[in-house]
């Protein structure tokens, strides 16, 4: 037995290494910092401080030539995009500079072009020796209702030249006055016209309306992280599922229902799925959807809800999975490859339980695109080590994902905008 | 009307007249043990019981809010300054406002179904804690602003 996990071992040992061997110039140089930037990581992990603090962080994007492009949800000096760049190799920022002037989530790199969100539109710059020429912009979708509410666009690129937006819904769960007790849901949620789903456009038009995309998927309250899965040429997200179960229906739902209550739904978005929001919501103890209480359900009945697409895996409530991301590289051990690495950005609405979230979850793949297990903690400690009551108690909130060239990950934090780089020695 | 019929008649005006006495003794002493517990604690215990129930899930515990998503209510003039426009907050609820420099996307709803002693008392408790000390609301200015509409 142990000359069998002996071998394994160094089978994987040799896996892992031998990729390394094709990038030695840059990983071989990265030391992590002695305390992993305040993070904790699985053995032979381990993190260092890219920079201390870029501002009020959203998505992260990695260029080919290894800058860091990161997204602001408030101006820093005007700028509402940070890049950073390590000119010695020692993965630590030596050249901060900003870039663009406007606030948003989505950034996203692909077809030759760097592509950044705002709430209201999607730009982009084309990459010329590996920098967007930001004297270049083209507008590709103009002209988004600006709404508070799950206002955040995130974006994706597939390999088709499709764009991908999210447009969350203004609203908890559709009734009549929003979030207010014993407001009806509206029958039918007429917020799914427009929103409540993610839109697909053409990667490479400019000036389009959101009329000129197509609903690509519909039934979602909210998605901040989305990605394309290039290995199985399918759209992946995270669901935020709603709010308020025991504020609006405290004679079905106690405090503590819930706080556990609904699920936080990883999505595999076909052409055409319906998650059922607003009418339904995901239980994870009954494994199934549930008819939601503004549409006459009772914590039980499925109704209308039976028909409508499930989640590949289901999350406990209100942990906020703002960032999705496919390990593509060859840095880090076998299991990761083809998984997914989740950034939970942390709960608000668990009292009276324990807020949670607050960490970056991965979630190993089987070949037919399903999770093949259980989610793992991968990265934690972002929060600082007191208990977590309110959300401001936490120093960071892990917020955006992104692989760099050589296989590491980048994490951003959405507090002060400190970014992490995971390596594996 | 049968003797049986009768009988059955009575039986069943017996037990309606037992469960409505039940059901108004019960009542009765639901309302005699919540007005107790007011009299003995002042209204700031009211107003946070309140607070717990409608306000802490967005503002939570500590009035601190949630970054970007729900502001906090502590060291801001909503909360400290003008009265009658914090009032109106929790009467008509407020959208896309500025709270000391940030802003936040979630919209505060109505709560106009709480009486006016509620609103005052769950705006006192909130102008008395979380480091606040700001003077009391009181349920007439409430009454005054809710008939403004």
């Amino acid at each position: 037995m142990r000359h069998l996990i002996l071998s394994i071992s160094l089978a994987t040992l040799c896996m892992s290494f031998k990729p390394i061997d094709k990038t030695p110039n840059k990983t071989q140089k990265l030391k992590a910092d002695a305390d992993n930037g305040g993070i904790t990581l699985p053995k032979g992990f381990g993190a260092l401080v890219v920079s201390e603090g870029v501002g009020k962080a959203r998505h992260i994007a990695v260029s080919e030539k290894g800058d860091i492009y990161v997204r602001l949800s408030k101006l820093k000096d005007g700028k509402g995009t940070i890049i950073l760049k390590d000119t010695n190799g020692d993965g630590k920022a030596d050249e901060t500079k900003g870039f663009g002037n406007f606030v948003g989530t989505g950034i996203a790199i692909g077809n030759g072009y760097l592509y950044a969100s705002s709430d209201s539109s999607v730009s982009r710059y084309p990459m010329k020796n590996g920098i967007p020429d930001e004297s270049k912009p083209e507008t590709i979708v103009t002209g988004l209702e600006l709404y508070g509410e799950h206002g955040t666009k995130s974006l994706a690129l597939d390999d088709k030249g499709h764009l991908y937006v999210t447009f969350g819904a203004p609203s908890n769960a559709c009734q009549e006055k929003n979030r207010v007790k014993g407001s009806k849901g509206m029958m039918p949620c007429p917020i799914l016209d427009w929103h409540g789903g993610v839109w697909q456009f053409d990667a490479n038009k400019k000036n389009q309306k959101h009329a000129d995309g197509f609903r690509y998927a519909t039934g979602i309250r909210n998605i901040v992280g989305i990605t394309w899965n290039k290995e199985q040429g399918e759209l992946y997200a995270m669901q935020h599922g709603r709010d308020q179960l025991t504020t609006l229906y405290p004679e079905m739902y106690n405090a503590e229902q819930s706080a556990e209550l609904p699920s936080e739904e990883f999505l595999l978005l076909k052409k055409g799925s319906d998650f059922g929001w607003p009418y339904c919501y995901h239980d994870r103890f009954q494994n199934k959807k549930i008819l939601a209480p503004e549409y006459g359900g009772d914590t039980k009945t499925q109704g209308v809800c039976e028909g409508k697409d499930k989640p590949i895996m289901a999350f406990p409530a209100h942990w906020a999975p703002n960032a999705l991301m496919f390990y593509t590289g060859n840095q880090f051990p076998a299991k990761y490859k083809n998984g997914a690495f989740i950034c939970f950005h942390g709960s608000w609405n668990r009292a009276p339980l324990k807020q949670g979230g607050y960490f970056v979850a991965f979630v190993p793949f089987g070949k037919d695109g399903k999770p093949s297990g259980d989610y793992e903690v991968f990265a934690e400690g972002f929060a600082g080590g007191a208990e977590i009551k309110s959300a401001n108690d936490a120093k960071a909130r892990p917020m955006g994902l992104a692989q760099g060239t050589d296989g590491s990950i980048y994490i951003t934090d959405s507090v002060k905008g400190k970014v992490w780089r995971v390596i594996y020695q | 009307m049968s003797d049986a019929e009768a009988s059955e008649y009575t039986m069943k005006y017996i037990i309606t007249l037992s469960l409505l006495t039940l059901f108004l003794s019960s009542a009765m002493m639901q309302k005699n043990t919540v007005s107790k517990s007011k009299s003995a604690n002042f209204q700031a215990d009211s107003g946070k019981i309140i607070y717990e129930t409608y306000c802490l899930p967005c503002h939570q515990e500590d009035g601190s809010g949630v970054p970007n998503m729900n502001p906090p209510l502590v060291n801001t003039d909503w909360v400290l300054g003008d009265s009658l426009r914090l009032i109106n907050v929790i009467l008509k609820g407020l959208k896309d406002a500025e709270v000391n420099g940030d802003s936040f996307s979630n919209e505060m709803p109505s709560h106009d179904f709480l009486t006016d002693k509620e609103v005052a008392e769950v705006l006192t408790y909130v102008r008395k804690s979380f480091g606040n000390k700001a003077g009391a609301i009181h349920p007439e200015d409430v009454k005054k602003q809710r008939a403004k509409k």
